[in-house]
């Protein structure tokens, strides 16, 4: 009897091992052979990226991760290796590139515009020049009625009180093109803040990720920050025209965006599109990239992982494009897609190239 | 292993044969399994178990060990290149590489004690009201698992209820007294804090004053003393230390909280101005940094803000748990 | 010094207690609160298609927390299997070597685990798993998360087992059964409610934990049952979607909130149902 009763409880035991163990193999072994590639970075083109892997899965099966943590974020994991790319507003650093020590890509995926996006009753449509946008985030212009923010908005109400700045907490592409333009309207600022995805911000609130900064904007009365357009639009936020270098207020659209963007497009892509010289341009804009290393063979990445993330980069150049406007983001210039093309055909794997 | 022996063994445990006739695995499992059956019928020797047992002692001791000179071996490069500086740093610049934890220190410090004072003014009327006017019956136990429910609540929705709901009571409150309406800030995160930390002090000081000898209460109220009195001058005393001990673990409770206080801290990498101000304590600033540090010291700054973490809870921590056990409270 | 009349002291004597009533009260007015916030406004969310569909992408009505609801499941998984055999053995062995040095480091210890933040515990399983194994997974989430149950087991493994009486112990030995089958078969049966409870409560802590999470588990929008890619669960979907500014996001976060906070207490609820059915009396 004992033995009876032994015997049945030792095969519940043994069943409930192997279905656990089987449960374990499949999960591996089913999901290891649909490839899953692991990014992260940027939250300047997250509500993009995440339309872009979610349309991506649905056509070809493949799962795309892109966390949102920061520009910062995705530099660091990138280095770290602990992501297939890193998704960035901001340029890798000559001291980042050296801590990778392995070439990097940057390769655009499309270009956005950050607004200055402020909380005051009646939602008025505010212009700022170069100059004050620099003293309002160094602190100096304190206050909304100040006489330099009424002498260039004459019709508008402007209150009497306090300007909350709200600017990013965390490492942001975002702050690096919005200080990479105040720093060459500035002189001041460039001296005392300088230009990067972390700074030592003179004053403020900071928020997590655009979303972070775009929801204290809209909770907080009387602040300004710095967002990407498409954070301003989703959340019904008013954001100002900015003077540009040819003297004209301009209003972030696709249209101004890609104006800004028809530069001299460099080989590596690397250009900041700040303070352009192009009259309709908008003077906050800038370039998004997928950050990849040259040589996908690392960290023991296999072949197979590296055909996929080409195959997926190629995508976004091309036919992924057609999401970039209805969330208000400029799609690449034929140029620009041209030079991604020629990045995207130099990666390689154990030397072989991805892509002919 | 024979054939005959595997016969046994699906005899006596009633498998089908078939199950172990065959492939080489279910001989291999059959082996495991008689191997096994034989080891539990004899025993594992004593001093095997007993080993066993040995190794997962050390091995807690161990894991302690290699979690503190983890961290220390990460944070070397910011020790060897700030120094003791590190601690009355000033600037959090990344863009320089210049590191400095004492907006952080001031941060934490400012909000655990201002957490710990609104909490105390809470939690000691709950462990008199538990210990000594309601210690048993229907409404004792409710709030007693009310209590519980507090501490049971994850930080996350502590975080979640402090942005939307207190938040925008704070907000108010800055716009009539005239102060930048942030409505995050010290002042949100230290209500927000003191809630979270109430059971802690609660629970163990209604132990410690339940612990109170009777006699000693009765002997005091045969002499004329109003309840009050009693607790003022016998209870209050005989507890203290346990009471104190109890709010010690409290704070190191608080010192360490990290979701609920980065959701509404602010997160300002500047020494605070004032109660209303924006700030960071040394948890929220490794929390929002931490995925982004570029660049080794970065990275090893924000863990050396671990380790000072650590270190401080650490103390704080074995401090209350020495007093109380030194009381004789079963915690 | 004059002594205050009686009627004075009988005065203060009621007025400090209606004092401690109402801040008693108070005090546990906040729970009030936030159980009220969290019902009302996540109750109009939850139904089936929440529970069973993905998160879509921002900007999209809809979606739900399936992948977080079942990468919580996977993740206390995970922690459980690496805390409760090592938790449990280790409290045996300070229940049953009683006195000595090592046993007084060792105590101290598990009570120094159980302080750390969980943050530092994030850090270290960071270093420990994220960076040899060059991806973020559900393993080192897993990993943090055990780190975290394990003082806890311990103590409650070990506070329990000291309670039961020696004559049991001496009981079975006399009767010749083995050292390691008396401590498997009949002392721990005996304490199994207490160490139970203790299971329970450590895995009701770390459902709701988040901080360990943010870089190691990393969060995912899809479904995943692999513990070596990143994962999803609810305390990470509520913080990401509590601080974006999206309604619709914070919507879905109030609905998570109120399954989380439905999920501990109910595993509160089911540990004093344990120890009421299970507790031995001696």
């Amino acid at each position: 009897m004992k033995r009876k009763v032994f015997a049945l409880r030792m095969n519940r035991v043994l069943c409930f091992i192997t279905v656990l163990s089987i449960l374990l193999v499949l999960g591996n072994k089913g999901m290891a052979k649909q490839t899953e590639l692991i990014g992260a970075g940027a939250t300047f083109p997250y509500p993009l990226y995440s339309k872009m892997y979610d349309v991506y899965h649905k056509e070809y099966g493949v799962k795309v991760n892109y966390q949102a943590i920061g520009s910062g974020g995705g530099i660091r994991q990138l280095i770290s290796k602990t992501v297939d790319f890193g998704g960035s507003d901001a340029i890798m650093s000559d001291k980042d590139l050296a801590e990778a020590s392995a070439p990097v890509l940057h390769i655009p995926t499309c270009a956005g515009a950050v607004v200055l996006t402020y909380n005051l009753t009646g939602d008025p449509q505010l212009r700022f020049t170069p100059d004050v946008i620099a003293d309002i985030f160094l602190g100096k212009i304190s206050k909304w009625n100040d006489r330099r923010i009424s002498a260039i908005n004459p019709g508008a109400k402007l209150p009497d009180m306090n300007i909350t700045v709200v600017h990013r907490s965390d490492g942001s592409g975002t702050t690096f093109i919005f200080s990479d333009y105040l720093g060459k309207v500035s002189a001041e600022w460039k001296e005392k803040v300088g230009t990067g995805p972390s700074l030592n911000w003179p004053a403020g609130l900071g928020g997590k990720g655009n979303p972070g900064v775009a929801g204290l904007v809209k909770q907080t009365p009387g602040s300004i920050g710095y967002v990407e357009l498409i954070y301003a639009l989703q959340n019904k936020m008013p954001y100002g025209m900015v003077k540009n270098k040819k003297g004209k207020f301009v209003t972030a659209t696709i249209a101004s965006t890609s104006h800004a963007a028809e530069t001299n497009l460099p080989d590596d892509m690397k250009v900041s599109l700040t303070d352009s010289d192009a009259p309709e341009g908008y003077p906050i804009s800038g370039f998004t990239w997928i950050l990849v290393y040259k040589e996908l063979n690392y960290a023991g990445r296999s072949e197979e992982k590296a055909k996929e993330l080409v195959k997926l980069l190629w995508w976004m150049t091309h036919e992924g494009q057609k999401n970039a406007e209805p969330l208000h983001y400029a799609p690449l210039s034929k140029k620009a897609v041209e030079n991604a093309e020629k990045l995207i055909k130099s990666v390689t794997y154990n030397g072989k190239p991805m892509m002919k | 292993m024979l054939e005959k022996d595997i016969k046994d063994i699906s005899v006596e445990l009633e498998y089908p044969m078939g199950m172990l006739k065959d492939s080489s695995t279910a001989d291999f499992l059959a082996k495991v399994h008689a191997r096994v059956k034989a080891r539990w019928k004899s025993g594992f020797s004593e001093s095997s178990f007993r080993r066993i047992l040995y190794c997962a002692g050390i091995c807690v001791l161990v894991l302690l060990v290699a979690i503190f000179f983890s961290l220390v071996i990460a944070s070397l490069p910011a020790i060897r290149n700030f120094g003791i500086w590190f601690l009355s740093g000033v600037t959090w610049d990344p863009v320089r590489s210049e590191f400095g934890a004492f907006p952080f220190l001031v941060g934490t410090l400012a909000t655990s004690f201002l957490a710990l004072i609104i909490s105390v003014i809470f939690s000691i009327p709950l462990s008199i009201f538990l210990g000594e006017y309601s210690a048993q019956g229907a409404t004792s136990t409710f709030i007693k698992s009310m209590i519980e429910l507090l501490a049971g609540v994850p930080s996350v929705i502590y975080g979640f209820c402090g942005l939307f709901l207190l938040a925008p009571l704070v907000r108010n409150l800055e716009m009539k007294l005239g102060v930048a309406p942030y409505g995050v800030g010290i002042f949100t995160a230290s209500l927000v804090l003191s809630i979270m930390i109430i059971p802690y002090s609660a629970s163990i000081g209604r132990e410690v004053i339940s612990l109170v000898p009777s006699d000693l209460k009765e002997a005091a109220l045969s002499l004329g003393a109003t309840r009050f009195e009693v607790i003022r001058k016998v209870v209050l005393p005989y507890a203290g230390s346990g009471i104190i001990a109890g709010i010690l673990l409290s704070l190191g409770r608080a010192l360490g909280e990290t979701m609920a206080v980065t959701m509404v801290i602010g997160n300002s990498n500047f020494i605070p101005k004032g109660i209303f101000s924006p700030a960071n304590t040394l948890a929220s600033a490794i929390a929002n940094e931490f995925t982004e540090a570029t660049g080794s010291l970065y990275l090893s700054s924000l863990i050396e803000l671990g380790l000072v973490l650590f270190i401080v809870t650490t103390v704080i921590n074995v401090l209350g748990k020495l007093i109380i056990r030194r009381m004789g409270v079963g915690v | 010094m004059e002594e205050p009349s009686i009627r004075k002291r009988i005065l203060w004597d009621k007025l400090f207690k209606v004092i401690i009533i109402l801040l008693t009260f108070c005090s546990i007015l906040p729970m009030f609160f936030i159980l009220f916030f969290i019902t009302s406004k996540g109750i109009s969310v939850v139904n089936w298609s929440f529970f069973t569909q993905l998160p879509k992408p921002v900007g999209e009505i809809g979606g739900g927390i399936s992948n977080a609801i079942i990468g919580t499941f996977m993740l206390i998984g995970i922690s459980t299997a690496f805390s409760v055999p090592v938790g449990i053995l280790a409290g045996i062995f300070l229940s049953e070597y009683r006195k000595g040095r090592l046993i007084y480091f060792t105590r101290l210890c598990v009570e120094t685990l159980q302080g750390i933040p969980s943050i530092v515990i994030g850090i270290i399983a960071y270093i420990w798993v994220v960076v040899p194994m060059g991806s973020f997974s559900a393993l080192s989430g897993g990993v943090a998360l055990g780190l975290m149950m394990l003082p806890v087991i311990v103590t409650a493994t070990d506070e329990t087992l000291k309670l039961i009486p020696e004559g049991l112990r001496e009981a079975s030995l006399a009767l010749g059964v083995s050292y390691p089958r008396t401590i498997l078969k009949v002392i721990l049966p005996a304490g199994i409610s207490g160490i139970l409870t203790g299971i329970l409560l450590s895995i009701a802590r770390v459902a709701g934990e988040t901080a360990p999470l943010l870089f190691t588990a990393f969060g995912s929008p899809f479904m995943s049952l692999n513990i070596l890619k990143p994962i999803n669960n609810l305390p990470l979907m509520i913080f990401n979607y509590a601080t974006s500014p999206y309604p619709e996001w914070h919507t879905l976060a109030w609905g998570a909130s109120f399954v989380l906070v439905a999920l501990v207490l109910g595993l509160n609820l089911l540990t004093k149902f344990v120890t009421r059915k299970w507790k031995v009396q001696f």
